[in-house]
């Protein structure tokens, strides 16, 4: 029997990502920072998969927190098979140009917790030589748009940490999966306008999940936003200044 | 959670319509959240819109959806007993539960509904002669009040509260959980009985005669049967199938059976498709499909509850114009005269009746639920403007003078006063509206329609 960590549980793209493990009869333990939350997903979790879903409190910015609640999760699980980073931050950029604090809030949520709770993980996985880590990122990581640039920054950061990772732990048989999603039906994208090709949690769960056979590497979910962020790349500065993105 | 998506809900017959700001909360908290961030006047919590009125609308005003508040929270193994959030549809249920051997204590014509908008409108099924609505096995409920509080209603605690919110059309608040008892079964699978009845009074006769025989019951009724032949329909009884009544083949598992392929109606759909020739064709083949001696089979649940189910948007099909179902209860005494009635003035109408269902009521329950002895009587009719209008108000004071009601969750067209006079316990439920809700934080176009509002205006 497997079992997963799943960081940031409650977001519905991780919800999504658990059933999935839950469904292959995956024991999971759930961090976020609901526990009301936590426990009803526990619950389903059991009920409708018969697996044992643990769950514990974990606030990404809280940093000095989270070597306790490695430690609970970790034991608690017995072994730890691999982990799901899907905590993360959107912001409004209006608010993080006028205040750097607000600001650091999302390099911290995104990316400086990510390196604090995936770096103690990937030593265990390290040591006993095999295991996944899976971190969702997004397109908004490959070019700084003005309308969301301090997230892109934080996104394209953590794009770099994973790379950083994979490339040390590839060769210990542990994988390390990047995520680049584009744009997802969830909480931090509802009621916003301008949004495209929108795909449900459950493909993109689906998908995510579909990766694990594959190997190491990074992952553009829906696959088409591949071909979308290569045209944006392209696109040279001086024209990109220009557009209203 | 206070964002919102402005935009044009339907209900399912597609004639009412309004635009309103649509909120989809991710978690329990979330739909506290959203009410409580004040951006609205009202709010309506909504499920998966399947009522056929404007039930789950709220014109300029907040609809909270519950379609991602779908956890179940436990479950007893011993006792059946199951706890689920308000969003979990009956589907749902029956994915999980059936293999198990459970089944839903009660279900509607369709599986696309939600816990929530099932326990708001009290629903009852072909089992209601036997078991009464649903809420007869609602043990507990969980409900956010307009104040804020998050409480618990039962028939212990709170039980003034519990009985107007089963039938309360979400007018109390919004249902966070419920609890309820499922039934056990041995067998996926039903044992019917088709009969073919010759009119309306052999058709009275049997169901009164047999109904004792059979958990579900229900009579097709050919709707546009006249004179002699007025009311005969076609009887669909069954009981869950024990082990010894399958198949060898179907004995070896139960519990499984192959699902059905599901097909899609296309968006734009002509008029024409649903007019009066091509019902009375459907409703004469259907009728003739049927021999005059009984027929039994055994048939999966699936396609015993749920036949509309594998045509999904079959509401598509009446065109741009949507339909009505009229849905109206009699007590047993005037049943009979009732039936006629209705049956030989819509035909007189020349209104085309695509689905007419007729079945016996059990006991009362919720201070509004739709349900009391006697026989109800459901009616499927495309859009026709005014003139259907007229017919369908004569009919509500008609259903008055017989002691009837109008089933809210399909309602359309009722006015305020026709709604007072067939809800005789509207004024008990009206203190308690006003006692903990006298704002109107919840409303929908529906409550404002027929005034299910607190203080008397
Ligand atoms: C094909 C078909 C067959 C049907 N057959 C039957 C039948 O046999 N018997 C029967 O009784 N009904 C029947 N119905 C009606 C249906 O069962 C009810 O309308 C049911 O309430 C629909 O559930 P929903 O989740 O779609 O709710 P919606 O239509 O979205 O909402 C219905 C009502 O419930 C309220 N509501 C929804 N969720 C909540 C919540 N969480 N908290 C508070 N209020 C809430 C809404 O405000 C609204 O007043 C049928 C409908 C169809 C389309
Ligand atoms: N939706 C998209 O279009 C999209 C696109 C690209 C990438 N992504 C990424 O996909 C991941 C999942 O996002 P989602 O779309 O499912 O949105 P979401 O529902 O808003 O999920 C965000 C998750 O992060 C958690 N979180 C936020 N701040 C936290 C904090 N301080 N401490 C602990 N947990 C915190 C949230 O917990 P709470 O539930 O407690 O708030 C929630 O579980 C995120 O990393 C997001 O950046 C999403």
């Amino acid at each position: 029997m497997k079992q997963v960590l799943i960081l940031g549980a409650t977001s519905s793209i991780a919800r999504a990502i658990a059933s999935e493990f839950a469904r292959e009869g995956v024991n999971l333990f759930l961090g976020g920072r609901d526990l009301a939350e936590l426990e009803h997903m526990a619950a389903d979790l059991d009920i409708r998969h018969g697996i044992q879903a643990h769950y514990g409190s974990v606030d990404a910015e809280d940093f000095a927190a989270h070597k306790d609640f490695l430690e609970n999760a970790t034991r608690t699980l017995g072994e730890i098979d691999g982990v799901v980073f899907a905590i993360g931050y959107l912001g409004e950029q209006p608010r993080e140009s006028a205040d750097p604090a607000a600001a650091l809030k999302i390099m911290n949520i995104n990316l400086s917790a990510a390196i604090s709770l995936l770096a103690p993980i990937a030593n265990i996985l390290e040591e006993q030589g095999h295991g996944f880590i899976m971190g969702l990122s997004s397109v908004a990581g490959d070019r700084a748009r003005p309308s969301n640039y301090v997230y892109g920054t934080a996104k394209g950061g953590l794009t770099l940490y994973l790379d950083g990772l994979r490339n040390r732990l590839d060769r210990q048989g542990v994988k390390v999966i990047t995520l680049k999603l584009g744009f997802v039906d969830t909480e931090m994208t509802y009621g916003k306008r301008g949004l495209f090709l929108v795909a449900s949690p459950e493909q993109v769960a689906k998908s995510a999940c579909q990766t694990l056979q594959k190997p190491s590497g990074v992952y553009y979910i829906p696959r088409f936003w591949r071909m979308i962020m290569l045209v944006i790349r392209l696109i040279p500065d001086s024209v990109f200044k220009r557009l209203n993105l | 959670m206070d964002k919102f998506v402005e935009k044009e809900l339907n209900g399912w017959g597609r004639y009412r319509g309004s635009r309103s700001h649509i909120y989809r909360p991710e978690k329990v908290n979330g739909i506290a959240a959203a009410i409580r961030s004040g951006k609205e006047s009202s709010y309506i919590g909504r499920g998966l819109g399947r009522s056929y009125g404007d039930a789950a609308l709220n014109q300029d005003g907040g609809v909270v959806l519950t379609e991602r508040i779908n956890r179940f929270l436990s479950f007893e193994p011993n006792t059946g007993v199951v706890s689920c959030e308000a969003g979990v549809t009956l589907e749902e249920i029956l994915k999980v539960f059936v293999p198990r051997g459970w089944f839903l204590p009660v279900t509607p014509g369709t599986k696309f509904v939600t816990m929530g908008g099932a326990v708001a409108c009290d629903v009852h099924g072909k089992n209601h002669h036997r078991d009464g609505s649903l809420s007869n096995f609602v043990l507990d409920l969980k409900l956010l009040l307009a104040d804020g509080q998050q409480i618990r209603a039962s028939r212990d605690e709170n039980s003034d509260l519990f009985w107007a919110t089963v039938g309360g059309m979400g007018l109390t608040g919004m249902i966070l959980s419920v609890t309820f008892k499922l039934r056990r079964i041995e067998t996926a699978f039903i044992r019917v009985n088709y009969q073919r009845t010759r009119n309306l009074d052999e058709t009275m006769r049997l169901l009164e005669e047999e109904d004792q025989d059979y958990n579900y019951s229900v009579a097709w009724v050919d709707g546009l049967a006249v004179g002699g032949s007025l009311g005969r329909s076609i009887l669909i009884r069954g009981n869950h199938a024990t082990v010894d009544d399958l198949s060898p083949q179907q004995a070896t598992q139960p519990l499984e059976f192959a699902h059905r392929r599901t097909w899609t109606v296309p968006p734009q759909v002509p008029n024409f498709v649903l007019d009066r020739f091509s019902i009375r064709a459907f409703n004469s083949l259907y009728y003739r499909r049927f021999r005059q001696h009984p027929v039994n089979s055994i048939i999966d649940y699936d396609r015993f509850f749920y036949p509309l189910d594998s045509l999904r948007e079959w509401n598509r099909l009446y065109g741009k114009r949507g339909f009505i179902q009229y849905q109206c209860v009699f007590p047993p005494d005037t049943s009979r005269a009732a039936l006629v009635e209705v049956l030989s003035r819509l035909s007189k109408g020349k209104i085309p009746l695509c689905l007419v269902v007729l079945k016996r009521f059990g006991a009362e329950t919720g201070l509004l639920s739709f349900p009391m002895p006697g026989y109800t009587l459901a009616l499927d009719m495309p859009m026709l403007g005014t003139p259907l209008l007229s017919v369908l108000h004569e009919l509500d004071q008609w259903v008055i003078r017989q002691g009837g009601r109008v089933y809210l969750a399909k309602d359309a067209c009722l006015s305020a006063e026709a709604f007072k006079e067939m809800y005789p316990r509207f004024g008990q439920w009206q203190r308690m509206k006003t006692e903990m809700d006298p704002q109107n934080l919840f409303s929908s176009d529906l409550s404002r329609r027929l005034r299910i509002t607190g203080v008397d205006d």
